[in-house]
């Protein structure tokens, strides 16, 4: 019994962390652009220009 | 990661979006976000790519024609965005994306404490799984099962019923109930079955919803947003760009060639053709002097001109239409969907029987809590899981079988009046027609001419020049070495070629000559191309196959009867000509009050009410704003095709639906008198519901390859 008073708030609590972590990717705009996030990858970073 | 200057502070500059359709791989986004963050004035610059959209902030003293140059010179053409509001936020797919991530997440863990109870958990630990699951579920049912208890409400409140009242009677008696039988120990409780069952609808829902987004966007990247805005001249001789909604009447607007206009008004000076077609359906341009009114949204051929504002904004031609439209579109709006008409037999059926179920338990002495537990059972295992995917589910496989063809299609319902459609009518310019003018003897140019033809075309903004241009360039011509370009207003483009004048103009012999030809002076003798707006490639055949399909169709033309007369003869069609925007509304109504469901098919400004009207609509992607708006969907491209695969795959959705429907009926013939009898468990019920659903989307997944 004192098995399961410990694994299930903690498998619990694994998948609301997965939860609010997905609601914040949603918030901070991460599911705005998916066809562009997956092409950004091919862009090389160190062309001429400023880097943020 | 967004392009910015490291010295510039972001905040507080003016930010503008620009659709940019040309856009089509990483190269691109690089390249635009670079180029615009190194120009001067531009702070930075983000892509979208799946808008197809750049958002720029820059500095107060930049205008959007300097930003849409700054795009130009990189090599794409780009539209400004003028009205972002009117841009798709998504923000109902959004919030079923949460509701399907909460549903998701109860489910499964629910699902994990469920299985141990199955497997014999006993006592004390029952209950407590039992608890915990009332824990996750009851939350989750109240943020989860928003989406249809809103949607429940607004029927019910209105007298109606739709698929969304039995699931949620359902999932709130389920989720009632279960607490009860947790409180009194019970046991069994069905929380893992009404969690799972909003996660299935909610799964078809949010598909639904973002289907619904992609094809918008893709509509709305489409748009060519009228005229942005105007050169206004004020009393001073300056000149300034000027929004076309801070546009006024008594402003005078300066109208480069090649321009549209962003409001009516009339001539003050110069003399020009404008092409009308878009408006009003006519193929060759009109010339309009001093005096004559001019409307928004027409598109200036030769000249410049300077026109003062008579009307903006509402009050414009323009807004006229779309009114029209506006009240043609209500018709539509009163479609039932087949999902809600499936409801309306649906839903009462199933609560007398879940009724029926506890006055018979009742009656055969099971106690009010036995019989009880049995008409929820009765309730969840009829709950239209497979019910409230068989729709979705099809529509969302075939309108993306659709969209890799090319065809947008705005959202389920059209497929499901696309498939009904019994009658087609066709506009003609635009829409049988490619409605832009093609060279029809440029082949008859030697290779010098040929390279003379595209130097001189490409300095010029005329239509037939930019045509000649596009169709010199598909067939490999080298420009060749012309300098001192110049356009003179009105007659066309010259220059000088190894010592030799050449010219691309308006024809010398004026009188010999249609509206549609140029003559070009080059290395030899003047030659004169003519142009012609030819049909589109398959318009032909796909008459043919409509015909095939027990479709008739005719023309409805805003042209003049000579102009359609041979594109109907050639078509074997009958045509009306010269029809205005409500006869086009009425001949649509003359059909429909036949009993016929009419398809129409259109392009143009004119165009917008019958397509709103139709009982279902297509548009090609070179149609006016008003027309893509209008349509139920837009195919890209220059072939007629899309039509055919258009009503095609409607009706093999509609065939698939009709299936899925069969097997959920089947599905409750066999799990409803189990039900009935009392036999089913919360393990019953969950394997029961998640195995036709499964089914369904399957059977849904054979629409797959339905576009070919």
């Amino acid at each position: 019994m004192t098995g399961i008073l410990l694994l299930i708030p903690i498998a619990l609590g694994l998948g609301l962390l997965g939860l609010f972590a997905f609601f914040w990717s949603l918030k901070s705009g991460q599911f705005e652009d998916l066809d562009g996030a997956g092409l950004r990858i091919l862009i090389d970073e160190d062309e001429e220009g400023p880097q943020p | 990661m967004t392009m910015t200057k490291e010295h510039a502070p972001s905040a507080d500059l003016p930010e503008a979006l620009f659709s940019v359709p040309g856009m089509h791989c990483a190269g691109c986004i690089a390249k635009i976000e670079r180029g615009l963050t190194a120009t001067p004035g531009i702070d930075s610059a983000r892509v979208n790519f799946t808008a197809k959209r750049v958002s720029i902030s820059h500095d107060q003293g930049l205008t959007v024609p300097d930003l849409v140059a700054a795009i130009g010179r990189l090599g794409f053409d780009a539209q400004p965005v003028l009205d972002p509001t009117t841009l798709v936020k998504g923000e109902e797919s959004k919030g079923l994306l949460k509701a399907l991530a909460v549903a998701g997440f109860a489910a499964m863990n629910i699902m994990l404490l469920s299985v141990s109870v199955w497997s014999g958990a006993e006592g004390g630990t029952r209950d407590l799984f039992h608890w915990l699951s009332a824990m996750i579920a009851l939350p989750t049912i109240a943020y989860s099962g928003r989406p249809f208890f809103r949607s429940a409400w607004m029927a019910l409140r209105h007298g109606r019923t739709n698929m969304d009242v039995p699931i949620s009677i359902g999932v709130i008696l389920t989720g009632a109930l279960s607490l009860f039988e947790t409180i009194v120990h019970g046991p069994h409780a069905y929380f893992d079955g009404a969690v799972m069952l909003l996660f299935f609808l909610l799964g078809g829902r949010t598909l639904d919803s973002m289907m619904r987004d992609r094809a918008r966007e893709g509509v709305a990247s489409l748009l060519k947003h009228t005229a942005p805005g105007a050169l206004v001249l004020d009393k001073d001789g300056r000149t300034s760009w000027v929004d076309a909604k801070d546009l006024a009447r008594g402003m005078t607007m300066i109208l480069a060639t090649g321009e549209r206009l962003a409001a009516d008004g009339v001539i003050l000076k110069g003399e020009s053709r404008f092409d009308l077609s878009l408006m009003t359906g006519e193929s060759a341009p009109v010339t309009l002097g001093v005096d004559e009114m001019v409307h928004a949204g027409t598109l200036n051929v030769d000249a410049p001109l300077e026109v003062r504002i008579t009307a903006v904004g509402a009050d414009t031609a323009i807004a006229d239409i779309a009114r029209m439209m506006e009240e043609a579109g209500q018709s539509k709006s009163r479609y039932v969907r087949i999902a809600d008409r499936a409801a309306r037999l649906y839903a009462p059926a199933v609560h007398t029987l879940a009724l029926l179920s506890f006055a018979g338990w009742m009656m055969a002495g099971a106690g009010w809590h036995g019989s009880l537990l049995i008409a929820v059972a009765v309730l969840i295992i009829t709950c239209p899981c497979a019910l409230g995917l068989a729709v979705p589910a099809a529509q969302i496989v075939a309108a993306g079988a659709l969209m890799k063809k090319g065809v947008l299609v705005k959202d389920g319902s059209a497929l499901e009046r696309l498939a009904e459609v019994d009658v087609a009518l066709f506009d003609k310019t635009g829409t049988l027609t490619l409605g832009r003018p093609d060279p029809t003897n440029i082949d008859a140019l030697g290779a010098d001419d040929a390279g003379i033809a595209l130097a001189l075309a490409r300095a010029s903004r005329h239509p037939l020049s930019q045509s000649l241009r596009r169709a010199l360039e598909e067939r490999h011509a080298t420009a060749a070495d012309v300098s001192g370009l110049r356009e003179l207003a009105g007659f066309g483009v010259e220059g000088v070629w190894l010592g030799h004048s050449v010219s691309l103009g308006r024809p010398t012999d004026g009188a010999a000559t249609a509206a549609m030809a140029v003559e070009l002076t080059g290395a030899g003798a003047a030659v004169l191309l003519t142009f012609e707006d030819k049909l589109r490639p398959d318009a032909a055949t796909v008459i043919a196959q409509l015909r095939a399909a027990h479709i008739p169709s005719a023309i409805i033309s805003g042209d003049r009867a000579a102009a359609v007369a041979p594109v109907a003869r050639m078509l074997g069609l009958t045509a009306q000509t010269g029809m205005q925007p409500e006869d086009k509304l009425e001949a649509i109504a003359r059909h429909t009050a036949a009993g016929a469901k009419v398809l129409m098919v259109g392009d143009g400004l004119n165009d917008g009410p019958a397509l709103a009207a139709g009982h279902a609509s297509l548009a090609p992607a070179s149609a006016s704003d008003a027309g893509q708006n209008a349509a139920d969907a837009v195919f890209l491209g220059d072939s007629l095709m899309p039509v055919i695969t258009c009503i095609r795959v409607a009706r093999a959705t509609q065939a698939i639906v009709r299936q899925n429907f069969i097997l959920a009926i089947g599905y409750n013939a066999i799990a409803v008198p189990l039900a009935i009898a009392g036999l089913v468990t919360p393990l019953i019920a969950a394997a029961a519901m998640s195995g036709s659903s499964l089914i369904v989307v399957a059977n849904a997944l054979r629409l797959k390859g339905s576009a070919k």
